[in-house]
């Protein structure tokens, strides 16, 4: 168990070494730097910008700026500054990701707690009203493109004013709110958000839950459990669920990456102070350290979440030992 | 009812597989439903100067934002003069395909070109362009994008899955790991870093498009660069999928027969391997579509993909980012409606799809 959470973690330093060279590689394929806008303005002195320059080794090739930067992080921890908002990156990306964590962890929340039950009663009750109605809400609810959804959110909440149509606080209220407003401002401008993003995800949970409960209820020992007697809640809950829930585990792995370009255009939409948005801005200001920490942030976190999927998967079929998953 | 008593019932003639594949995707509704839209779409994006009623870049400064003319259920008793509402009617000259010259509309105002009077399907957005037009004809760019942008990924996806499976080794291992660290960030991440990489101002792409430095790339230009950087994301999963079905065919018997019978290694490659994996790669394609759709509608929201005047429906939706306008002219989010309807299909298409390719299922005939 040890050994296996070590060589993933290290293994995953490397795919984040990898994904920091290549971000690196792409950003400096296109010409010019944040300088330029210095440049061009005549207040700035000339001797401001040639220290700049020797200071962030400007004058260097690319590579070369590259092994600085992986240099200061190794010696010091020093992931640079951000050009645009003058503090360390990790200063400006901590509330960020915090954010981003947040409107994640509540989709995945939302997701999960309605399409499992949904599932498993579609599942359970095939061609029943539940079913058809839950079946026909997966299939709108895979294809309705995140953006649209979000408009749409926005629309009806400056339409009824019943939700903020944007951002995380009430910035006018917030100095004077005690902690339990606080919560309760911040979880009613969470609601929007999390609908829009957790319901492509929960659509495909749903029909996943569906799909695999109806296989497993095929099976043998479903038969057997019957015939010997298990009661029907029982039958369903222990045996049949509990077999049919472990591909939803996988599939939570790889709907991170979604989850996470999707939260991309649902800050931008619905001005959620989120990571995507301050990194699409940072990309075209040429931000580049800014770019860097924010690309490994998504990244790790994606990496960590399939890291969680696979230590989930394990916790709850106990037939997969994460040794072997390891090796192959 | 026909045979004769003697004769025993006969065994009916073995199917080719594709003949048991198109009986079984017939018999699904639901894939025929979104293949017939799909259908429909595309023939309307191939057709889309004649069909659509006026010039995408038409603006009219006197009807801003101007109301669908289908939702209305009053209208305010004009002048007097009547535009009937007729096929085939001329109006904005277009020229399609590059070389047809026209100005034949499937449908207008009649008389309403020469009074500047039009119909408004959708409405019109702030600078009073009509909203359908403009959504028929950025239907060439969303839809194509699509289906371009897949035949890159899975090209890309099979010579790379293909070539490491067949040949193992560290060829195997470096492009697996490039595949891994591809997959490791977000995808809407990597194409806005491609995007950066390649911005206007890059000296390689501007030579590659034989440009001048410090020109400005045409629209063309910009759509072309957009395909290619979708394509260049997402080949990561097809290219382990093809892998792993390249090693399990790759010791087979047949192909051990046609190395023995001397075939070249790109022949056994592209003639013996290669095909075993195509049901899936058929599958994953249609699945996928959408992805690309979706990638343009995420660049070009973002203000880095198609660039106005263009039509495209990513960037139409993008009106709707003032809070002003969406509640006032809420019909700027209809491009979102057939972007929904795309998608949807792609969807229903790719699944029937799914079932009718899969071996496994048991044909009730």
């Amino acid at each position: 168990m040890l050994r296996f959470l070590l060589r993933r973690l290290f293994h995953g330093l490397l795919i984040l070494l990898g994904v920091s060279f290549l971000t690196f590689f792409l950003i400096n394929q296109s010409p010019g730097d944040f300088l330029d806008r210095k440049r061009l303005d005549p207040q700035v002195p000339r001797e401001f910008i040639e220290a700049e320059i020797q200071r962030l080794h400007l004058d260097q090739p690319w590579p070369v700026v590259y092994c600085f930067w992986l240099k200061d992080i190794v010696t010091r921890l020093d992931f640079g500054r951000s050009f645009e908002y003058k503090q360390p990156v990790f200063d400006v990306l901590a509330g960020r990701v915090l954010n981003t964590l947040i409107l994640s962890f509540c989709s995945v929340v939302f997701a999960w707690m309605l399409a499992i039950p949904l599932g498993i009663i579609a599942g359970y009750r095939q061609y029943s009203l539940v079913d058809k109605t839950a079946s026909a809400v997966a299939f709108l609810g895979v294809s309705v493109p995140n953006v649209f959804l979000a408009l749409l959110a926005i629309f009806l909440a400056a339409r009824t004013g019943w939700f903020p149509t944007g951002g995380l606080t009430d910035q006018r209220n917030w100095p004077t709110m005690s902690t339990a407003e606080r919560m309760l401002d911040m979880a009613h401008h969470l609601i929007l958000p999390t609908i829009v993003l957790g319901t492509g995800m929960m659509a495909v949970l749903m029909r996943q839950m569906r799909g695999q409960l109806l296989d497993v209820l095929q099976a043998d020992y479903i038969r057997t459990a019957r015939a010997k007697g298990v009661g029907e809640r029982a039958l369903l809950l222990k045996h049949a669920v509990r077999n049919a829930i472990n591909p939803l585990i996988t599939i939570f792995g790889f709907s991170l990456s979604t989850l996470l370009s999707g939260s991309v255009l649902v800050e931008k939409v619905m001005s959620y102070p989120g990571l995507g948005r301050l990194t699409v801005d940072a990309m075209f200001n040429k931000d580049i350290y800014l770019v860097m920490a924010s690309v490994l942030v998504a990244t790790a976190m994606l990496v960590l979440g399939n890291l969680i999927a696979d230590l989930l998967l394990a916790w709850s079929d106990p037939r997969i030992k994460l040794e072997d998953r390891a090796t192959s | 009812m026909t045979a004769p008593p003697t004769e025993p019932p006969r065994q009916p003639p073995p199917q080719s597989p594709w003949r048991i594949v198109a009986r079984r995707l017939l018999r699904n509704r639901a894939a025929l439903l979104g293949g017939g839209i799909l259908l429909v779409f595309y023939f309307v994006a191939l057709f889309a100067a004649p069909i659509a009623p006026y010039s995408p870049y038409a603006t009219q400064s006197s009807v801003p934002d101007h109301p669908p003319d289908l939702l209305r259920r009053h209208y305010a008793m004009d002048v007097g003069k009547r535009y009937p509402i007729r096929f085939f009617v001329r109006g904005d000259r277009y020229t399609m395909w590059w070389f047809i010259k026209s100005d034949w509309h499937l449908f207008g105002l009649e008389g309403g070109a020469a009074d500047n009077v039009r119909l408004h399907l959708l409405g019109t957005d702030r600078t009073g362009r009509d909203i359908f037009s403009r959504i028929i004809h950025g239907s060439q760019i969303s839809l194509s994008i699509g289906l371009i942008g897949i035949a890159i990924t899975m090209t890309i996806g099979m010579l790379v899955g293909g070539l490491s499976g067949y040949f193992g080794g560290w060829i195997d291992s470096a492009m697996m790991r490039l595949t891994e660290l591809i997959m490791s960030v977000p995808d809407l991440y990597l194409i806005l870093a491609l995007r950066a990489a390649f911005s206007s101002n890059n000296p390689l792409l501007l030579a590659l498009l034989g440009m001048e430095p410090g020109q400005h790339l045409g629209s063309a230009q910009i759509y072309l660069l957009i395909i290619v950087i979708l394509g260049l994301v997402g080949w990561g999963g097809t290219a382990r999928v093809v892998r792993g079905q390249v090693l399990a065919v790759r010791d087979l018997d047949y192909i051990q027969a046609a190395r023995a019978l001397g075939a070249s290694r790109p022949r056994i490659i592209l003639r013996h391997v290669l095909p075993n994996t195509f049901t899936y790669v058929i599958v994953a394609a249609t699945l996928a579509v959408p992805g690309y759709i979706l990638g343009e509608v995420a660049l070009s929201f973002l203000g880095v993909g198609i660039e106005e005047p263009e039509p495209s429906w990513g960037l139409m939706l993008q009106d709707g980012q003032n809070l002003r306008t969406l509640t006032q002219a809420p019909w700027v989010l209809a491009p979102g409606v057939f972007i929904f309807v795309t998608v949807f299909a792609f969807n229903f298409l790719g699944d029937g799809l799914r079932d009718a390719l899969d071996p496994k299922a048991v044909d009730q005939a």
